[in-house]
């Protein structure tokens, strides 16, 4: 499923004196089978843009399509079909730990599950369990372990899980790995990955503050400022305007600082800015001036 | 005096058979004015450490001193609360008010701040946070960046002597956090503010004058960013890495650059690959 946004516009508390506009003509398109990230300052409308995607804000003004779904479309079969969208994308939050609930993590999982198939047996529901948890890495052993006593990290893969076994298409994660140690980060990341190349799941939009994780894990990048859309792209393609990325309160990954600094000394590599990229290239240009 | 001291702390959460030992024997001293970055990974400890420094958790033995007042001693603990202050990882566990500029008030009109020193005390916190624009919004409508923003203004506000922030920038952009980062850091050189960083940016660590590891309930290193990160076994297992650059440098070495050790910062490591490879 395709996600095209065209002049997405949303305020908050529009009659009030708390006004505020979160996005002001968001146009963007995300393919289908990419890794991708959004990423922009504190404020810069990433969670609000995200929370349309699967109707959780209405469009307010300008257009949006999730696959064949127009959602800024208000008739009633449109209305009727929001089901369908929230099976088709889903959605995890900022610390969705925090949402765990049930007295074991079998439950926790389920809960989801149910809610999307009631009409599926006991033995599909737990097949369906046992499965996603065993797509986010947690063995047997967990099932019956309340959710509150797993590590931070643990935790959050439970999270996820409850979500993952809903079966979207797209999987949107609004900074997931916010709080996990670096391991831990590493890890789900990796997950993520294998979840898009296993075609578990369609699409993953990671929403972000790390450049360096962006630049190692996404396919393509938007990048949001003042609830506009201001440069998209490869990684390469965007951290490349290392100039722009700073005035935008992001700056580039320690690559694409590296890359700027040997080009001041009249030193040019060509690189995409992962570090397997850049130590190949830095070691070339060794190799060949030596 | 020393700002802090732990000792012999053990601690556990629950009883009977779900009880969890999470401080084992754990002992550290933490100097009055020093910076100290506290890392270990989810579930080593850090947390409890922090909670049990303003006494939001009392030992279950040994001894826990903030400037020299036992944490135990309940009527020790206005005082220790209004000389250390906290800033948690999720900014929503500790807002109160709806509008931003009452919630920084809160803390200053608690401990009986007069009130146009409590006016003073918001412009400023907000001032050095990036806050100013958001003192009129409603706490619940800013994103969760802004809104860690606004704990860290809470905090500040209160003056405090020590400033224990637990993952507090993890919801920061790369601006935003460095920003932050460096109002704690002049904070601490100008006021002699102790700071106790519990992050997972191992860039951010970088920075303090001193690294903690903790893993398992106990202290596995501590010593200067650069003597921590030189062990670099015992960093991966712990569940930590090294900083981005360090990594770096540590792929160019294994390919063959004559790098040499102790490349922690961008800055660093760009200045010796600039000396390499222009030198040729």
């Amino acid at each position: 499923m395709r996600i095209v946004a065209e002049n997405l516009s949303f305020t908050y508390n529009k009659k009030s004196k708390f006004k505020v506009d979160a996005l002001a003509g968001v146009t963007l398109t995300i393919e289908e089978d990419s890794f991708f990230g959004i990423i922009g300052h504190t404020g810069s409308g990433k969670s609000t843009f995200i929370q349309h995607l699967n109707g959780l804000i209405p469009v307010e003004k300008g257009s949006l399509t999730v696959g064949d779904i127009n959602l800024a479309d208000k008739s009633k079969i449109v209305k009727k079909r929001y089901k369908e969208l929230r099976s088709k994308v889903g959605m995890v939050f900022q610390y969705p730990e925090y949402q765990l609930f049930a007295e074991t993590v079998y439950e926790d999982v389920a809960f989801g599950f149910r809610n999307f198939f009631p009409d599926a047996s006991k033995e599909e529901e737990k097949k369906a369990v046992f499965q996603t948890l065993a797509l986010m890495g947690l063995g047997a052993e967990y099932i019956n372990q309340s959710p509150l006593d797993l590590s931070g990290g643990q935790k959050r893969r439970v999270a996820i899980a409850g979500v993952l076994v809903t079966k979207p298409e797209i999987l949107v994660l609004d900074e997931p790995v916010a709080g996990l140690d670096p391991v831990g980060k590493n890890e789900l990341m990796k997950t993520l990955r294998v979840l898009l190349d296993n075609g578990v799941v369609k699409t993953v939009i990671v929403v972000s503050h790390d450049m360096d994780e962006v630049c190692e894990n996404c396919d393509s990048v938007a990048v949001f400022s003042e609830g506009r859309v201001v440069l998209s792209g490869s990684p390469k393609e965007v951290f490349k305007n290392s100039k722009e990325m700073s005035e935008l309160r992001l700056g580039v990954p320690v690559t694409g600082y590296l890359k700027d600094e040997l080009s001041k000394m009249g030193v040019e590599i060509d690189v995409d800015f992962t570090r397997d990229d850049f130590v190949e290239k830095v070691v070339e240009y060794y190799k060949n001036i030596k | 005096m020393q700002a802090i001291e732990f000792k012999n702390v053990s601690f556990s959460y629950g009883d009977g058979d779900s009880r969890k030992e999470v401080l084992k024997d754990f002992s550290l001293t933490i100097k009055k004015g020093s910076f100290v970055a506290l890392l270990g990974r989810n579930g080593s400890g850090k947390s409890t450490c922090a909670k049990l420094i303003n006494g939001l958790l009392i030992p279950t033995s040994g001894t826990v001193t903030v400037f020299g007042m036992d944490t135990k001693d309940k009527s020790n603990l206005f005082e220790i609360r209004k000389r250390a202050g906290m800033v948690f990882q999720n900014p929503d566990n500790q807002q109160i008010a709806s509008i931003v500029e009452d919630d920084v008030a809160f803390g200053p009109e608690n401990i009986g701040v007069p009130r146009k020193e409590i006016k003073e005390r918001i412009d400023y916190a907000l001032s050095v946070t990036g806050t100013e624009e958001f003192r009129h919004s409603e706490v619940a409508r800013l994103s969760g960046g802004q809104k860690q923003r606004v704990a860290i203004a809470g905090a500040i506000a209160l003056l405090p002597e020590i400033l224990i922030l637990d993952e507090s920038t993890s919801m920061l952009d790369p601006k935003g956090r460095k920003e932050v980062m460096e109002v704690v850091r002049t904070l601490n050189r100008e006021k002699g503010m102790t700071v106790i960083d519990i992050t997972h940016y191992m860039d951010e660590a970088v920075e303090a004058d001193e690294i903690c590891i903790m893993d398992n309930g106990v202290i596995t290193a501590q010593g200067t960013p650069n003597q921590v990160f030189a062990q670099k076994e015992l960093i991966a297992k712990c569940g930590l890495e090294l900083p981005v650059s360090a990594k770096i440098a540590e792929k160019l070495k294994s390919a063959g650059l004559p790098l040499p050790e102790g490349i922690l910062t961008k800055e660093a490591l760009s200045d010796k690959l600039c000396e390499l490879l222009r030198k040729i």
